[in-house]
Formats: C-alpha cells, structure tokens, sequence
C-alpha cells in the first residue's frame, strides 16, 4: 500500500471516525454535565437576551483595549475568512463533502483559493511569531495551541504545495496534505479547536450566567 | 535467430529514406529528454547496431500491450523498428507452435545468453504453478530461466510492470509483476494498458543506442516517458485553475472541454506521456476523447476506488459507519456526564452527611 492510499483510505476513515466520536462526545459531554448549583438569588427572571448580546458583543475588541488588540482582532477575522474559503470553497474539498453528506455547494476557482490559503498561512504565521515573542502571550501558550498551529499549518502549506504540484510528486504532496488534515480530525475534538463548535453555546452560557448574577458583558 | 545485418540495413531495405530515420531519431532523443547534440550519435548507434534478439514472454495477460505496438492505426517508424529486431520468440507473433517454438526460444537463449533483450507482458500466478504454463511450463519458471541470462528485462504493461488486472483484490491467482519475481534484477517497467508504443520502442532504441537502461523513476519507470504526470500537461488544466469542471459525459461543461475532475479523472496522481505523445499517430488520448484518465499506468489502478469517483472523495466508508461513531460519541458523552452527576450528588451527600 502506497503512502497515499494509506491517505485516502483507512487514515480517513479512522480519522473521520474519531472526528464524529469525539465530537458528539465532547457536545453532548458538556451539554449533560451538571453546572454548580448557584444558590444566590437570580437577578433577572431570564437572562436569555444577556447570552444573546455576550455572543455578539465578544465578538468585537472591549472599548478599553481596542486601541492595543485592533490588528490583531481584524487580522483574527481575515483568517478565519481566508481558512474558511480554503476549506469550504474549493471544489476537491468540496466533493469529499458532497460524498459524505449527501449534498455540495458551488466552488470558486483555484486560484483564488490559493490566494486565500497564502493567506491564511502567512497571518498564522505571523500570529505564532506574535506569540512567541510576546511575554504575556508566551505564559498562556501551553502544548495545546502549539499543536493546533503546526497540524493547521502544516495542511495549509502542504495544500497549497500540492495544489500548485511545488516541492516532492505531487501524489506525494497530496498524500502528506490528507495526512495533515486527517491529524487536524484527530486531534480537533480534543484540543482547542473544539472551539469552532463550542465558541458559540460557551459565549451563551457565560452571558447568561453574568445576566443572572447582574454583571454587564 | 539473430540476424548480423544492421538495423539501419534493415530499415532502408525496407523503403525507410534517411530523412525519415532522421527524424525518428531526433524525435526519440527528444523524447528520452537528451539534448539535440546527441541526434547524430543516436542515429550512428541506431544505424550500426546489431539487430538484437529479444525474447517476449506473454503471461497472465489480454495481448493488448502486442495490440498496442503491433497493430497501430498505421505503420509507424515505431513499428518497423518492432519488426527490425530479431524476434526469435513471441507466442502471437510467431508462425511456429509447441516444440519448434519452444526449441527456438532455448536455442536463442543459448546463442545469446547475456545479450538478448528479455521482454514481458503479463503478470505471474505463484498462488499455483498451474494456473498458466506454457508447454507445461510455469510462467514463474520460465521468467526465471529466460532472466538468468538476459542482458536487459523489459516488463511491457501494468500487469508485468505491477500485477495489473489480474492482481487486483481478491488476487485469485496470488499474481505479481516481474520484478516481485526478480527481487535482485533492474526490471525496466513500461506500465499502461495499454503502453504507448514510443514508450517501447523508445526504451529499445535507448539500450541499442547506449547499451544500458535509460534513467527511471521509483517505480522503475523510465523518466522520458513517466516523468510528468498527465494533469501538469492536460490542455483541459485551464478548467481546473478556472473550477470550470463537467458534471456530467453530456452536459455543457462536457461539451466545452471543460476538466473531468469530478467526473474522476486520475490524471493528477498518473504519470505517462500520453497528454503529450497521445495515441493513433498522436491523433488523440483519453482525455481529448471526453473521458477521464483511469490511472492506467499507476500501481494497484484497479483497486484504488471507483473509475468516475473524484480523486479528491477517497474511500471514507459508509455513511452507517460514521453516523455510528456519531451514536457512539454520544452514548459516551452523555454516559459521562450522567457518571460526573452522580458523581457530584454522591460528593454533596457524604459533605451533608459529615456536616450533621
């Protein structure tokens, strides 16, 4: 067997496989998990529109540090755009999609994806420049985020790589890139990258509980 | 037998004018990637070389690698080529049958041992000896006495070069290539089912030119022809930067020419010439035929998921699979919360217990 069917046979499988496990198992973990008992007395009757409003207003810098963070926060969207259109957008991407869900949406050229993909690296390399330099940022980096970075940049490079046929056979190219993304499965249930599903109930959660407890966020 | 007249005494006995010998040779230097320099030098070798013996054992195979290089649309250069060697063994080709065949196979061995060209089409049964013979004789063992002395091994075919068809999951007949045979041996592998012809004929012109194997790939493959992979040369790659692709064999997109990457085109991952040299008298080539490219002359093409699935899809298995792992992602998330819960109730009774 070679390398690539490897890629595109059983590690895509099994990785899939651990993908939808660990996913359901970490939701529906935490969607069952008893929160602590809060015994004060609630200061709003429902503090649904509290959770609502924490969703989108963490979604923007907080006026006090917004002079400081605001090229890093807009370079944070520009990512997740570029990653997003790389991900979601490319038509071989898109297929493998399509087979597994039984439904597609339209493409955009290749070029413009590469584009995207270009990027997306070059700013999460940046970023991971950032942070290793700077000292606040260095303490709360721990193995987590360094793993999620290199797996995310390392199907990044090898997609662009394999999509432009640069550096090794482009099956082999091909192969490292599914092999990439296949850890990326692996490991994303289990690290901070849970964060694409979790960010939005967790956001929720924490602005409804300030409501409760009367604290505006 | 082998003849000692020349393969240019030959050629041009045979109505080949100069000007057409030149012109076959500049073609197969440019084809073996040598520059222009050597034009005149691989005339003079071709010129002068000894029409040399050359053995072809047919194995578990459909004789369309013979098809290919015998049988073309019109005789070519290529071909004369073919008929300018002394063939002194090839069960479709040669008039005689049993003894006298075989007698003619052993007598060229022995005349030429350490000289003859040793060609193979097909791939070799060791699930049982008698799944294929020929005059009672194993494929595997008549490979092994017919290599013992060969000057060069050429397995013509994906089903010599790599087991082919007849390898293809469940194997019955446990069939491998030539060089599974040969492990110790440099087995040139021209794959494709079928080869291009020039592929053929260019190796042969190559080893009378030089007197050694032309510069192969991994897979042993020689790097003139399967350097490339076809999507890098396909005049439809256009389409595929544009994510202009045809959805179907007869929508507009088929019509326009439009890439046939999702129609599972194997051209990415296939290395041949043939976007280059094409087929017929480079008249044409699957892709210009409004079909994808199946992968012919890789490794293991015939198990490597469906013809008209897009490279890109893989084998993921089955949607019940995963919606299972889904299920069970979720009896374990929600088993685990339930333990955490009774966990913590049981925690907050043994604290109310020791406070009373």
């Amino acid at each position: 067997m070679t390398l690539l069917e490897f890629a595109r046979g059983p590690a895509l499988q099994v990785s899939l496989t651990i993908l939808l496990l660990g996913i359901a198992w970490r939701m529906l973990g935490a969607l069952f998990l008893q929160l602590r008992q809060d015994f004060s007395r609630p200061r709003k009757r429902s503090a649904m529109q509290d959770g609502m409003r924490t969703m989108a207003t963490r979604s923007v810098p907080p006026h006090a540090f917004e002079k400081k963070i605001w090229l890093v926060h807009i370079l944070g969207y520009i990512w997740h755009i570029c990653l997003f259109v790389s991900v979601l957008l490319f038509t071989p991407h898109i297929l493998l999609f399509e087979s597994i869900l039984g439904f597609g949406w339209p493409g955009i050229p290749g070029s413009f994806v590469l584009v995207a993909a270009a990027i997306a690296l070059a700013i999460l390399l940046g970023l991971t420049l950032r942070r290793l330099v700077h000292p606040v940022h260095r303490l709360i980096s721990n193995a987590d985020d360094y793993i999620s970075i290199i797996l995310t940049m390392v199907a990044l490079l090898s997609g662009i790589l394999a999509y432009a046929h640069l550096g090794l056979a482009y099956e082999t190219m091909l192969a490292l890139h599914l092999l990439a993304a296949e850890c990326l499965f692996i490991w994303f249930p289990f690290g901070k990258l849970i964060h694409t599903l979790m960010i939005w109930p967790a956001r929720f959660e924490a602005g409804k509980e300030f409501g409760r407890r009367g604290v505006k966020a | 037998m082998l003849e000692k007249n020349t393969l240019g005494e030959y050629l041009y006995e045979h109505g080949v004018s100069r000007r057409a010998f030149m012109k076959y040779c500049a073609a197969i230097t440019s084809l073996m990637a040598l520059p222009p320099q050597m034009v005149g030098k691989v005339a003079a070798a071709l010129e002068q070389a000894r029409r040399p013996s050359v053995i072809w054992l047919s194995f578990q195979e459909c004789t369309g690698c013979t098809e290919s290089l015998a049988r073309a649309h019109a005789p070519t250069l290529e071909s004369l080529i073919f008929d300018a060697i002394s063939l002194d063994y090839h069960h479709t080709l040669q008039a005689a049958s049993g003894v006298g065949a075989e007698t003619a196979r052993l007598e060229a061995m022995s005349e030429n041992a350490g000289g003859y060209i040793l060609i193979v089409d097909g791939s070799i049964p060791l699930a049982d000896d008698g799944y294929s013979t020929i005059a009672g004789i194993s494929n595997r063992q008549m490979l092994l006495e017919a290599a013992e002395n060969a000057g060069a091994v050429i397995a013509v075919g994906s089903c010599a070069s790599f087991g082919g068809l007849p390898h293809a999951a469940p194997n019955p007949t446990g069939a491998v290539s030539v060089s599974d045979v040969l492990p110790d041996t440099t087995v040139v592998n021209i794959s494709g089912c079928p080869p291009i012809p020039q592929a053929i004929t260019g190796v042969l012109a190559h080893v009378l030119t030089f007197g050694g194997l032309p510069d192969l790939d991994d897979l042993h493959r020689p790097k003139a022809f399967y350097g490339q992979n076809i999507h890098d040369r396909c005049y439809r790659r256009p389409f595929y930067e544009r994510g202009e692709f045809a959805e179907t064999f007869d929508d507009e997109g088929a019509r326009q020419g439009w890439c046939l990457y999702k129609l599972g085109c194997r051209g990415p991952l296939t290395h041949n010439a043939c976007a280059t040299l094409k087929w017929n008298n480079s008249t044409s080539f699957p892709i210009a035929a409004g079909h994808g490219c199946l992968g012919c002359s890789e490794p293991n093409f015939w198990d490597a998921g469906g013809f008209y699935n897009a490279v890109s899809i893989g084998r993921w298995g089955s949607r019940e699979a995963l919606l299972g792992a889904l299920a069970g992602g979720a009896a374990l998330g929600i088993g685990s919360a339930l333990a955490a819960r009774a966990k913590q109730k049981k925690a907050a009774s043994e604290r109310e217990e020791s406070a009373s």
